[in-house]
């Protein structure tokens, strides 16, 4: 069986990498490129919108490396939740891409896409047969839930991967997938263990993040054989310790030993961690179980409105003191004037008191000498919110509050305009599980010679 | 009892989303002794959490200890979806402040 190489660039395509870390991977002879390209950490707008949270330029960057090395060393190169979200507007982008740059630099393979878009009436069938669960504190899934639903994406996992590769793919373009996916997908296909290469996929997809010190954007090389992984930095910089490689385990899961995918549970209850070299950890134990059904994840997003903001700064000692007096009195000034619109959402961000952490935040009443005020306003259009915002703001500017002593304008605009629209809202209304028959039937695969 | 700071014990104190619904805490410590004593102090539980970010106690989806990474792992219910007016921290990244101010009672050693 030998081992197999992987070669991870970067964190997320788009954010980058040292050609000089790149280089050094290469030298290794990987067998696989594969990046991850996506995630819902950026909100729920990039999926609604189709855009995508990553920059063409840079992505492209990315990809000129990504493509010219894979196929002058004829090694499959994968990309996993293609331009940030996977959806088909977001697919069509780095598709889109892939083609540019090997028109401009006389590249030929064979390209495999795989949609990861799903069609609303096939979770509502699935949905009206009891086949799809909310997952951790979201709420049932209701048909409502579906009709307003943008845009709905399901997570592949490591199988319409392979089936692109059996097909000859020598670049694959998924959709959305489950990140470990495309950094194990050949493995598994070549018979590796998949609790191995799954949980050195966890690791992989987050580049040089599992190292010390750690980066999203260098990167890392996993070395899999049939009873262990190994990962190393290709930074001299940086060092892979057990320390660094078990922290990152632990990395945006809940739970750090059942880290639940598609179609089973990765158990790392007895994964093994040692340090090999300086740079090197090695990792054993770490299991793959089978689940009786077959679950993929749906992620999607509602439209909440148009948002409006107004940025400014308050430096007056008895305004910052009668803070929740002024925002009170705005309020109602906003509602009495529009009394006639009821369908708005009005706020206040508060940066020096409890801007980051809202009503997480106990130590709220702490003084501070200034605070950032942010107005936000969001409604049914963008002209709405832009009177709802505006309105917020001219009030707040000339209110009177108690023990009030500079009576020409309470607050500090950095800017002129000093609203700014923010576009589009939306808000993610779907994220559940759905049970299918069979691994691809949500993925339909595309190929094209180049 | 002696108090130790836990910026003295943890070398990572982070927070992430954990999906669009979760929030989820990772206090990684220095070395295995380092953890015991975080471990053995009995302080690392659901009440404390709960106090530390105001939320009610069925909030806290859990509390685990990882031993092979020196680590406790807390998960909370997010209380603004990611991304919904009225969040404040779409990818939940600066949650973690509550957790620096941590001290964690440890038992004199024996003379």
């Amino acid at each position: 069986m030998g081992e197999l190489r992987i070669l991870s660039p970067t964190a997320i395509l788009g954010y980058g990498f040292p050609l000089e870390s790149f280089k050094e991977g290469l030298k290794r002879e990987p067998h696989v490129i594969a990046v991850d390209a996506g995630s819902t950490d950026p909100g729920p707008y990039y999926l609604g919108a189709g855009v995508s949270f990553t920059n063409r330029g840079a992505v492209k960057r990315d990809l000129e490396f990504l493509l010219e090395a894979a196929v002058s060393r004829k090694i499959p190169l994968l990309v996993g939740t293609a331009g940030g979200s996977g959806g088909r507007p977001h697919l069509q982008r780095d598709a889109g891409l892939i083609r540019e740059i090997a028109r401009e630099r006389g590249l030929h393979f064979r390209l495999a896409v795989i949609h990861a878009e799903v069609d609303r009436e096939r979770v509502r069938e699935s949905l009206r047969s009891g086949k799809v669960d909310p997952l951790g504190p979201a709420q049932p899934l209701t048909e409502e839930d579906l009709d307003a639903a943008v845009r709905i994406v399901g997570q592949m996992g490591v199988e319409p991967l392979m089936g692109a590769l059996d097909a000859g793919a020598e670049v694959v373009l998924a959709g959305r997938a489950y990140d470990p996916a495309v950094f194990a997908a050949q493995a598994v296909r070549r018979g590796f263990d998949p609790g191995l290469a799954i949980h050195l996929g966890k690791i992989l997809e987050c580049g040089a993040i599992a190292a010390n010190p750690g980066s999203g954007s260098d990167c890392l090389l996993g070395i899999l054989t049939e009873s262990l992984f190994e990962v190393e930095p290709l930074n001299r910089q940086r060092r892979c310790t057990v320390s660094s490689v078990a922290a990152h385990t632990l990395y945006e899961k809940a739970d750090p030993v059942l880290l639940p995918g598609p179609g089973g549970c990765l158990n790392l209850k007895k994964a093994r961690f040692e340090q090999v070299s300086e740079t090197r950890v090695r990792v054993t134990g770490s299991s793959f179980i089978p689940s009786d059904s077959y679950c993929v994840k749906l992620e999607g997003v509602r439209k909440a409105g148009y948002r409006t903001i107004s940025l400014a700064g308050c430096r007056d000692p008895v305004m910052v003191r009668e803070i929740d007096y002024v925002i009170d009195s705005v309020r109602e000034r906003v509602r009495d004037n529009f009394s006639h619109v009821d369908d708005y959402f009005l706020d206040f961000k508060l940066y020096g008191r409890n801007g980051v952490m809202g009503s997480f935040e106990r130590k709220k009443d702490t003084p501070c000498h200034e605070l950032a005020i942010l107005i936000e306003a969001v409604a049914g259009t963008q002209e709405l919110a832009d009177t709802i915002c505006g309105f917020a703001r001219s009030t707040m500017l000339h209110c009177s509050y108690p023990g009030r002593v500079a009576t020409a304008g309470n607050l500090a605009f950095p800017f002129s305009p000093s609203d700014f629209r923010g576009g589009e809202v939306f808000r993610f209304n779907i994220y559940h599980l759905m049970e299918v028959d069979d691994p691809f039937e949500l993925f339909p695969l595309e190929i094209a010679d180049i | 009892m002696k108090k130790i700071k836990i910026t003295d014990l943890a070398g990572v104190i982070r927070s992430k989303n954990s999906g669009p619904f979760e929030l989820t805490l990772d206090l990684v410590f220095k070395d295995r002794r380092a953890f015991e004593l975080a471990r053995r102090s009995g302080i690392f539980t659901k009440e404390l959490f709960a106090g530390l970010y105001n939320i009610n106690l069925q909030d806290v989806l859990g509390v685990v200890e990882y031993e092979q990474a020196n680590a406790i792992k807390v998960t909370l219910v997010r209380s603004v979806v990611s991304g919904d007016p009225g969040d404040t921290d779409i990818y939940g990244a600066q949650q973690h402040a509550p957790l620096l101010d941590l001290e964690v009672p440890v038992e004199e050693p024996c003379v």
